[in-house]
């Protein structure tokens, strides 16, 4: 084969947040998450580019580390890349090491080590927009003297330079002279030789900015506050409550109308029976009650790409880094359970970051309590149907308050399971915590829309894909059999769904579950979600004669207030979602510890809604 | 830029405990007195007990540790994140409770640590 057209691998190294991923996604179209902290990037991803000449480049993308010499599992995917340690896997054919223009010395000591693998290799000087804005002068022909690399200088935000650099690529692909791997892991003493020879390029080739990022630091002063910046990151969380309700409102009661006026155009145009029963209270009551709560999920999002994008996310790691420390917690285990909001599969993933086993397990353990986006409809269903709309203390909705507390019943729950945790299952020190606090970036509009357009397609991907067919064998089931002739009670009661109901009720009725809340709960193993749906089918054909077709008035009407409480309190622990308990597996890689989060999560949820109903009874809610 | 010398670690096993004592008590009334009482006595410290504003150089990683096993790795993981001998460090932000954590920048990075850990840096204060 012609040597010119075989592939080239290419691995994409460096420090964390110096814009790896967006290179990688620059390079090959791909949408990776980007956002302005260190971590985000937890495993390795492979993207395939054409260059010019027709070759094709494999290009890896890779998490962000400060040295080869791997601690956490994260960096380990680095390390075991680069060295080409995997099982069938040789060395890639060229290292990129992509750095952050402002922000080189650690850089320069990295490529250091780098050079010691003897893979050829070509210095993406990233960010380059923001050196020039800060009148930085590196001395690149100097630089490129010192390091013997060739230098590109890139904007991978906006594809500047990306050109130029797949040429490097290849060029070195081709001709540069691949080295024995010397590396071995570094001790203390040469690390400091390191650092001194990368102080001495720095001094050489860089001079220091004309006009430094001074913007950092005031904004720092007054968000790192230390009684100001904790109002702030209360603020921020309750205005982010209060929006989600608020803000969302108008768009949601548009998407139900729609919805309700589909269904009554589809039950005039399709006649009465089985067909038109399917479509109206199966799917479009089914999957229209969750459809409803996109735009609640979509404004959860815009703040939490927002703050990410804004560089946040490190100051209220910063923030809370304390009271962490405190149940136990590791320091990196913010980032983590902070990205469980979104959803706990990404925020499972992120506790990869964390280097001490047993600091990980923890982060695991209770990420799953942390009030993920999946959540929110359940919330607000209930919410809707019990809680009335009113301002209280003047300024704040009664609504996204509720919404707040049951939020924060999660969080407080995490730190004190993982309290428990620490003091079951090991003692001993709590590992370091250090991290570097990223300069802030202005996020830019037209990503952080079309993050929020790819958050849309997979809100809706799951409505299409796990939610419709789970909808539709609940249809099934509650549908058949038919009743017999002397029926006294709803058709539902004689079905399938009505007899498992009813043979699990026993279980639930200590809690104050009915019956058709004990069959939303089995589909509703597969997403939270899916739970809504489930109760938006079954109480659509269990009261098909005078449906409203809003389905928080009709559970207002049949649950008493105790009985929605008490569904609120198992929604917050119960581990209603069988892919973050895969995930569990595979990080954990442990039926053992994947068995004790389910028992121990299901046990919570047991005991909180219990609690919950007895108490609310008691008070008069029964 | 840094303008100490980017030497060899200086050592400071032989210096009495009592030193560093008192610089603890120096310390906490600094807020009233105008300037450090006695400068020879406080400018060597533990980053540790170092406070919002203060400024200096690394002189020593990794001495004094209380994680007796992890000792060289967080001296490794220090190093590795540029607080190196000679690296030049001010102190920007404490944390709420017991001033914990804290953030400071490192030559020209901002990085956040415990004081927990900052206890294995030893800064000389710049003379005032
Ligand atoms: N102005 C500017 N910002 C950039 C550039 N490249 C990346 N960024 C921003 O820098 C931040 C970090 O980018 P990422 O691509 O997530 O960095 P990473 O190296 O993949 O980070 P980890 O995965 O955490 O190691 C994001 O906020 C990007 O938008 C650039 O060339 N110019
Ligand atoms: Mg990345």
């Amino acid at each position: 084969m012609d040597m010119a057209l075989k592939t080239a691998r290419v691995a994409l190294v460096g420090n964390p947040n110096s814009g790896k991923t967006a290179l990688f996604n620059a390079l090959t179209g791909a949408h990776q998450k980007v956002a302005n902290y260190a971590g985000v990037t937890v495993e390795r991803k492979e993207g395939l580019i054409r260059a010019a000449s027709g070759r094709t480049l494999s290009v890896l993308d890779l998490p962000g580390t400060y040295s080869l010499r791997a601690r956490s599992p994260d960096e380990e995917v680095t390390r075991d890349a680069v060295l080409g340690r995997l099982a069938g896997e040789t060395p890639p054919d060229v290292v990129v090491c992509v750095a952050d223009a402002t922000n080189l010395r650690l850089v320069l000591r990295l490529i250091l080590e780098l050079k010691a693998v003897g893979r050829p290799m070509v210095l993406a000087l990233n960010m380059y927009d923001i050196a020039q804005r800060q009148g930085l002068r590196i001395d690149l022909e100097q630089l490129r003297a010192e390091l013997g690399v060739p230098i590109i200088t890139t904007v991978a935000t906006r594809k500047r330079g990306i050109d130029d650099l797949v040429a490097a690529i290849e060029t070195q692909a081709e001709a540069a002279a691949q080295n024995e791997n010397s590396w071995r892991s570094p001790d203390a003493a040469e690390l400091r030789t390191a650092a001194r020879e990368a102080e001495r390029i720095m001094k050489v080739c860089v001079r220091p900015p004309e006009r430094p990022d001074t913007l950092t630091g005031r904004i720092d002063s007054v968000l790192l506050h230390p009684v100001g910046g904790m109002i702030i990151l209360m603020a921020i969380l309750f205005v982010m409550f209060q929006a989600v309700f608020s803000w969302a409102a108008p768009l949601m009661d548009g998407i139900e109308g729609g919805i309700g006026w589909l269904g009554g155009l589809v039950a005039e145009v399709i006649p009465d029976g089985l067909l038109q029963s399917l479509i109206v209270d199966g799917i479009i009551s089914g999957v229209g009650s969750v459809l409803v709560f996109l735009p609640q999920i979509l404004i959860l999002f815009l703040f939490i790409i927002a703050l990410e994008d804004f560089g946040y996310m490190a100051r209220a790691a910063f923030l809370m880094d304390k009271i962490m420390g405190g149940a136990g917690l590791h320091g990196r285990a913010f980032i983590p359970l902070l990205s469980s909001f979104a959803c706990a599969i990404p925020g499972v993933m992120a506790a990869r970051v964390i280097d001490s086993k047993r600091d990980r397990m923890t982060t695991i353990l209770v990420a799953p309590l942390m009030t993920c986006s999946a959540r929110i409809p359940v919330y607000t269903l209930i919410i809707a149907a019990f809680i009335p709309n009113e301002t209280v203390w003047g300024f704040a909705n009664l609504q996204g308050l509720v919404m707040f507390g049951l939020y924060a019943a999660g969080i407080v729950s995490a730190l004190v399971v993982s309290l428990l945790i620490r003091k079951v299952f090991w003692r001993g020190a709590v590992e370091p915590f250090m991290m570097e606090l990223p300069a802030y970036k202005t996020p830019d509009m037209r990503s952080v829309l079309f993050n929020l357009w790819l958050r849309a397609k997979i809100f809706l991907n799951r409505a299409g894909r796990i939610i419709l067919p789970l909808v539709i064998l609940l249809w099934v089931l509650a549908t058949f059999p038919y009743p017999p002739e002397n029926a006294t009670m709803p058709d539902i009661d004689y079905s399938f769904a009505g007899m498992i109901g009813r043979a699990l009720e026993p279980i639930f009725a200590p809690i104050g579950f009915n019956w058709q809340m004990v069959i939303a709960l089995i589909p509703g193993m597969a997403a939270r979600e899916v739970a809504v749906a489930a109760l938006g089918t079954t109480y659509a054909i269990a009261d098909a004669e005078n449906a409203t077709g809003l389905l928080a008035s009709t559970l207002s009407a049949q649950w008493s207030l105790a009985t929605a409480l008490s569904f609120l309190a198992w929604y917050i622990f119960a581990p209603q979602c069988v892919a973050t308990l895969g995930v569990v597996k595979r990080e954990t890689n442990s039926w053992k510890w994947t068995w004790i989060m389910i028992v121990y999560m299901f046990g919570l949820a047991y005991l909180a809604s219990f609690a919950t109903y007895h108490v609310a009874v008691a008070l008069g809610g029964g | 830029m840094s303008d100490a010398a980017i030497g060899q670690p200086v050592l400071l096993d032989a210096a009495p405990t009592h030193l560093i004592i008192s610089v603890k008590e120096t310390r906490g009334r600094r807020g009233a007195a105008p300037a450090r009482a006695s400068r020879d006595l406080t400018d060597t410290i533990k980053l540790s007990q170092a406070r919002r504003g203060d400024r200096g150089v690394i002189i020593q990683v990794g001495a004094h540790c209380h994680h007796q096993v992890e000792a060289v790795e967080l001296e490794r993981r220090l190093l590795e994140l540029g607080f190196v001998e000679g690296a030049r460090i001010e102190l920007l932000h404490e944390g709420l409770f017991g001033r914990d954590p804290i953030a400071m920048k490192v030559d020209d990075m901002r990085v956040a640590l415990r004081r927990h850990e900052a206890a294995s840096l030893t800064i000389k204060l710049d003379v005032v």
